[in-house]
C-alpha cells in the first residue's frame, strides 16, 4: 500500500482495470484501496462519470459498507473480534486492554499514525477465540502478550 | 493452510520442520492441507506412514523435533474418536488432500458427480437434488432442489448461480474450510448447479475477512479453467460454465440473499422485498439460484455417491449431513459433520467436552447472531430445523457459540441489538430504528426499570413480524430466548417476560 494521494490517472487506471466486470462498483473501491490505502474523495467523481451514476449515488454505495475509508488509516491496522464466540472467551477484556493501553477509541488512530485499532465481526476462527488481524496475520487464541509481539514484529 | 492453523502458528511448525529436517539430513516432502476440523489439535500434523497418517498435535515449533524422534503421537488420525464418529460426505476431502491439487481432488473422488451429471438431462439433475432432500444449508432450509427449478423452468437470455459465502455469522467456519480446505468441491457443485439450471455464470460472493479464503479459492477457479472444469466447454460437455470470486465489504446484512445480489451489482447492500423471488429475478434482474456454500459443496457427493444414498442419513424431513461447528467456550472445538439428529446435550458435553474454563455451561447460542441461546435443560432437543423450531430456536447455518455460568446474558441481548443497529441496512422502520430503541430498552432495564421487560417484549414482536428480512426479525431470537432464559438477570419477575 502506497498510503499517499493517487493522481486523477491513477485513479482511472484503476477504474479500467474492473470495467470488464458486471457489477463493477465494488470491484473499483477495492482495487482503489488496495493501491492507495483509502479511497479519496476525488476519485468518486471520476467513477462516476465512468459509470454513468451520480456522484450522491457512488457516495452512497461507498459509506454503506464499513471497509472503504475516505482516510488513510494508521501504518498497522490491528482488529479485533467482537462477536458472540470471541466474547465467551474473554474477547471483550482482551480489547479493552488493547484500546486501554494505546489511548484509543473504536476506529481511531495513535497520535503518531502507527495504529488503527478495529473492531472486527468474525474472522471465522471461534473455535480458537478470541481472534484477531494484526496486519494481514491472523492470531487466534489471541491475549494482550501475543498482539503485542505480533505488533512489534509488524511496526 | 487453514487460517485458523496458521492463526495457531501452523507456518512457524512449518519452518521448524524444513530446518529440523535439514540440520538432520533428512528430507521430507510437507504438504499443506486444509483442516480436519479439529481446531482444538491445530496445528495439527499428519506423518503419512503405511499404516495411514499419524497425528501429531496440537504442535509448535520448540516440539517437531520429537516428530522425527519418533515421541509420543495421537496415533491413526482416522482412528481418533472425533473422527471416527462423524460421516464425512460434505467434507470427506476437507484436510485429506492438497486443496489446490486438481489430480488429488479426482483421486479421492472429485469430478465423478459432475461427470455423471453431464450425462443426464436437466431435469434428471434437478431431480436428483430434490430426491436427496438437500435443503439450504445457510439456515433458512428451503429445498435446494425446487429453488433450481424454478430457476431452471424461468425464461431468460442468461440465468445465474449465486454462492452466498457471506459466511459472517459468529460461530460459523464451515464456509471458510470448505473454500480452503477443498474449493474443487464448491467449484463441482456450482458447475452440476449450472448445468441443472442452464446458466452461464457462477459468482461466489465472500467477505473481506476471509483473504485466506478469497486467495485459495480465485487460485483454484484458475486450475479449474484450465483444466476445462469450468469454463467454455466443461469437462467436453459443449456447455459454458464460467466463475468469478466477489468479495464484500464487511456488511453482514450482506449475508441476506436480496442484499447480496444488490451488493453484487455494485449497489447499496439494501434488503429487496420478495416477491419477485431471486429465483425469477435475482442478479442483474436474471433468474438466479442463490445457495449457501456448504448447499453447493454437497451437491457433489450426492451425485456421486447417489441421492438415495444422501437421503438415508438424517431425521424426518433435515436429510443427510450437517457440518456442526463448535465453537466459543470449549475444551474441544472444531467442525463435525454428523446425520441430522444429535441431540444439543451430546454435542456439547460429550463431543466438545464442556467448556474451555471448566466451569458449567450455562447457555448455548446455536445459528449465529441471530440465533436463540438454548440452555442446559434444552439439551435433549434434537438437531434438525423442525426440532429446533418446535424450541422458538433455529439452526442456521449449524453453529453453536458455547458460554460459562460467567456470561453476562442481559449484556448479551444488548449485544444483539446493537450489532442490529449498526448492521441494518436501513430499509425497513422495525429494524433500523427498532435495534436502536432495544438497546435503550435494555439499558433502562439494567438500570432497575422492571417496567421495560413488557416494552422490550411489545418491540421484539413488532420487529419480528414487522421487519422484512431476517435481521430485524430474527434479532428478537438471542434477546427474548435470554430473557427467558434468565429473567432473573433482567431483574423481571418471571411472570413478567412471559
Amino acid at each position: 500500500m502506497r498510503h499517499s494521494d493517487p493522481t486523477a490517472d491513477d485513479i482511472t487506471t484503476l477504474i479500467e482495470t474492473q470495467m470488464h466486470l458486471e457489477g463493477p462498483l465494488l470491484p473499483i473501491f477495492h482495487a482503489i484501496q488496495d493501491a492507495c490505502g483509502f479511497v479519496p474523495e476525488s476519485a468518486l467523481p471520476l467513477i462516476a462519470g465512468r459509470l454513468n451514476l451520480t456522484v450522491a449515488e457512488v457516495h452512497g454505495v461507498m459509506s454503506f459498507y464499513h471497509d472503504f475509508r475516505k482516510t488513510p488509516a494508521g501504518k498497522l491496522v490491528v482488529r479485533i473480534c467482537r462477536a458472540e464466540a470471541c466474547q465467551s472467551m474473554g474477547g471483550s477484556a482482551l480489547s479493552a486492554a488493547v484500546l486501554d493501553k494505546l489511548g484509543l477509541d473504536w476506529g481511531d488512530t495513535t497520535a503518531d499514525g502507527a495504529v488503527t485499532v478495529e473492531a472486527v465481526y468474525c474472522l471465522g476462527l471461534c473455535a480458537c477465540a478470541p481472534a484477531a488481524m494484526v496486519g494481514d496475520t491472523l492470531i487466534a487464541r489471541a491475549n494482550v502478550p501475543r498482539l503485542e509481539r505480533a505488533m512489534e514484529g509488524a511496526a | 493452510m487453514d487460517s485458523a492453523a496458521r492463526a495457531l502458528g501452523a507456518e512457524d511448525v512449518v519452518a521448524a520442520i524444513r530446518a529440523e529436517a535439514a540440520r538432520r539430513g533428512v528430507t521430507v516432502d510437507i504438504a499443506r492441507n486444509g483442516s480436519r476440523g479439529m481446531i482444538w489439535l491445530e496445528p495439527l500434523v499428519e506423518v503419512e506412514t503405511d499404516a495411514g497418517r499419524i497425528g501429531y498435535g496440537p504442535m509448535d515449533a520448540g516440539g517437531v523435533a520429537a516428530i522425527f524422534d519418533g515421541g509420543p503421537s495421537l496415533g491413526l488420525v482416522e482412528d481418533l474418536d472425533w473422527m471416527k464418529r462423524q460421516t464425512r460426505l460434505t467434507f470427506q476431502r476437507c484436510g485429506v488432500i492438497d486443496p489446490l491439487s486438481l489430480p488429488e481432488y479426482e483421486a479421492h473422488g472429485g469430478l465423478a458427480g459432475l461427470r455423471r451429471a453431464i450425462g443426464m438431462d436437466q431435469d434428471a439433475i434437478i431431480d436428483e437434488v430434490k430426491l436427496s432432500g438437500l435443503r439450504g444449508r445457510g439456515g433458512a432450509g428451503f429445498p435446494t432442489g425446487i429453488k433450481w427449478d424454478t430457476v431452471r423452468l424461468a425464461r431468460a437470455d442468461r440465468k445465474y448461480i449465486v454462492c452466498n459465502a457471506d459466511e459472517g455469522d459468529s460461530g460459523t467456519f464451515a464456509d471458510r474450510m470448505i473454500m480452503e480446505g477443498d474449493p474443487f468441491c464448491l467449484i463441482e457443485g456450482m458447475a452440476i448447479a449450472g448445468i441443472g439450471c442452464g446458466a452461464v455464470q457462477g459468482y461466489i460472493y465472500t467477505r473481506s475477512e476471509y483473504p485466506d479464503a478469497v486467495a485459495v479459492m480465485r487460485r483454484a477457479i484458475a486450475i479449474a479453467r484450465k483444466a476445462g472444469v469450468i469454463g467454455p466447454d466443461v469437462m467436453g460437455s459443449g456447455r459454458a460454465f464460467e466463475l468469478e470470486v466477489r468479495v464484500g465489504a464487511g456488511a453482514y446484512v450482506c449475508g441476506e440473499e436480496t442484499s447480496l445480489l444488490n451488493s453484487l451489482e455494485g449497489k447499496r447492500g439494501v434488503v429487496r422485498a420478495k416477491p419477485p423471488l431471486p429465483a425469477l429475478e435475482g442478479a442483474f434482474g436474471r433468474p438466479t439460484v442463490v445457495n449457501n456454500v456448504i448447499s453447493l459443496a454437497t451437491v457433489p457427493v450426492i451425485f456421486e455417491k447417489g441421492a438415495a444414498c444422501y437421503a438415508d442419513f438424517g431425521l424426518g424431513r433435515s436429510k443427510g449431513t450437517i457440518p456442526l461447528q463448535i465453537a466459543g467456550n470449549v475444551a474441544r472445538g472444531g467442525l463435525f459433520e454428523t446425520a441430522f439428529g444429535m441431540p444439543l446435550g451430546e454435542i456439547v458435553q460429550d463431543l466438545a467436552g464442556g467448556t474451555a474454563t471448566g466451569r458449567p455451561v450455562k447457555a448455548v447460542q446455536v445459528g449465529g447472531p441471530l440465533g436463540a441461546y438454548l440452555g442446559v435443560d434444552q439439551f435433549d432437543t434434537p438437531f434438525g430445523y423442525e426440532e429446533f423450531s418446535g424450541q422458538d430456536a433455529l439452526i442456521g447455518h449449524a453453529g453453536l457459540v458455547v458460554f460459562d455460568d460467567t456470561a453476562d446474558m442481559p449484556g448479551m441481548a444488548r449485544f444483539a441489538m446493537e450489532f442490529c443497529a449498526m448492521e441494518s441496512c436501513g430499509k425497513c422502520t422495525p429494524c433500523r430504528i427498532g435495534a436502536v430503541r432495544g438497546v435503550e430498552t435494555l439499558d433502562r432495564i439494567a438500570a432497575g426499570d422492571g417496567a421495560a421487560v413488557a416494552l422490550l417484549t411489545d418491540l421484539c414482536e413488532t420487529m419480528t413480524d414487522g421487519s422484512l428480512c431476517a435481521l430485524g426479525g430474527l434479532t428478537p431470537y438471542p434477546v427474548m430466548s435470554a430473557l427467558r432464559l434468565f429473567p432473573e438477570e433482567f431483574g423481571a419477575m418471571k411472570g413478567a417476560a412471559e
